[in-house]
């Protein structure tokens, strides 16, 4: 049944974006950058894991999960190494994410030809 | 002066030609479409853990955005993930998709300006200041985590 809190904690946060862009008339680069310091503030001050705890996917899948990934890993590694993990840790982390990203865009990006402006 | 008035009609003019949106349908469909995208992450997050019940939780996640992130670049690169977007607004921006679609959209966009000054240059125009932004805070607390 946790399903349930997934989508209302997910389509939450998808909310919260679309309100501000609704209010602000914010552009979209703007919004991943909100989300992502939110994600970082809230692993640093610990309260992201307890809502991960019953909200899963629901703010892992958001870009909130990106940051708290972030700062998750850069804490992590200062625990175990130190200064240098402050420079490593963040990265090490979310490494698997950019790379796919950028790793796919790549790929699609010769691939495919751009169908949204003709 | 003369400019001033100018500017002033242009913002009249841009807020006129702004797309209105509705906020209850927009938002609506923002959650609902978030909340799925979200569902499909935790469906496919436990069909790994089903799959190889030893692995590490963390590394599951990583599965489980790897393969968002694949999803959401393959239906940028066909068209279909913008078409959603359109309809779905935030809650197709705010998922790590929203991140994959946001560099293999310009990606594909400016293909034609070549492969490196056009594709791997423009990749980054939105992403940029997310992974800049993200790298530098990560930075800050894992400092502060050093000296707390």
């Amino acid at each position: 049944m946790y399903y349930l809190w997934v989508f209302l904690i997910g389509g939450l946060i998808c909310a919260i974006g679309e309100l501000l862009i609704i209010k602000t008339n914010i552009t979209s680069a703007r919004i991943l950058v909100t989300f992502v310091l939110v994600g970082v503030l809230l692993e640093a001050f610990g309260i992201f894991d307890p809502i991960a705890e019953f909200a899963k996917a629901g703010i892992n899948v958001p870009i909130v999960g990106f940051g708290a990934s972030l700062a998750k890993g850069a804490i992590g590694a200062v625990k175990s190494r130190g200064l240098i993990g402050a420079f490593t840790g963040g990265l090490e982390a979310t490494a698997a994410g950019i790379a796919a990203a950028v790793g796919f865009a790549f790929l699609f990006g010769l691939i495919f030809h751009s169908r949204t402006k003709k | 002066m003369d400019e001033k008035k100018r500017n002033e009609a242009y913002n009249r003019y841009v807020k006129a030609k702004i797309p209105k949106t509705r906020p209850w349908p927009s938002l609506f469909n923002s959650f609902w479409i978030g909340g799925l995208i979200c569902c499909l992450g935790q469906g496919i997050n436990d069909l790994i853990l089903l799959w190889f019940p030893n692995m590490a939780e963390q590394t599951a996640w990583a599965y489980t955005l790897i393969v968002l992130i694949f999803l959401a670049s393959f239906l940028t690169g066909i068209g279909v993930y913008d078409r959603i977007g359109k309809f779905a607004g935030g809650g197709t921006i705010v998922p790590i998709t929203g991140f994959s679609n946001s560099i293999t959209s310009p990606a594909l966009e400016f293909k034609h300006e070549g492969i490196i000054y056009g594709l791997c240059v423009k990749m980054f125009t939105i992403a940029g200041p997310v992974i800049v932004v993200g790298i530098i805070s990560s930075i800050l607390v894992g400092l502060v985590y050093l000296f707390i």
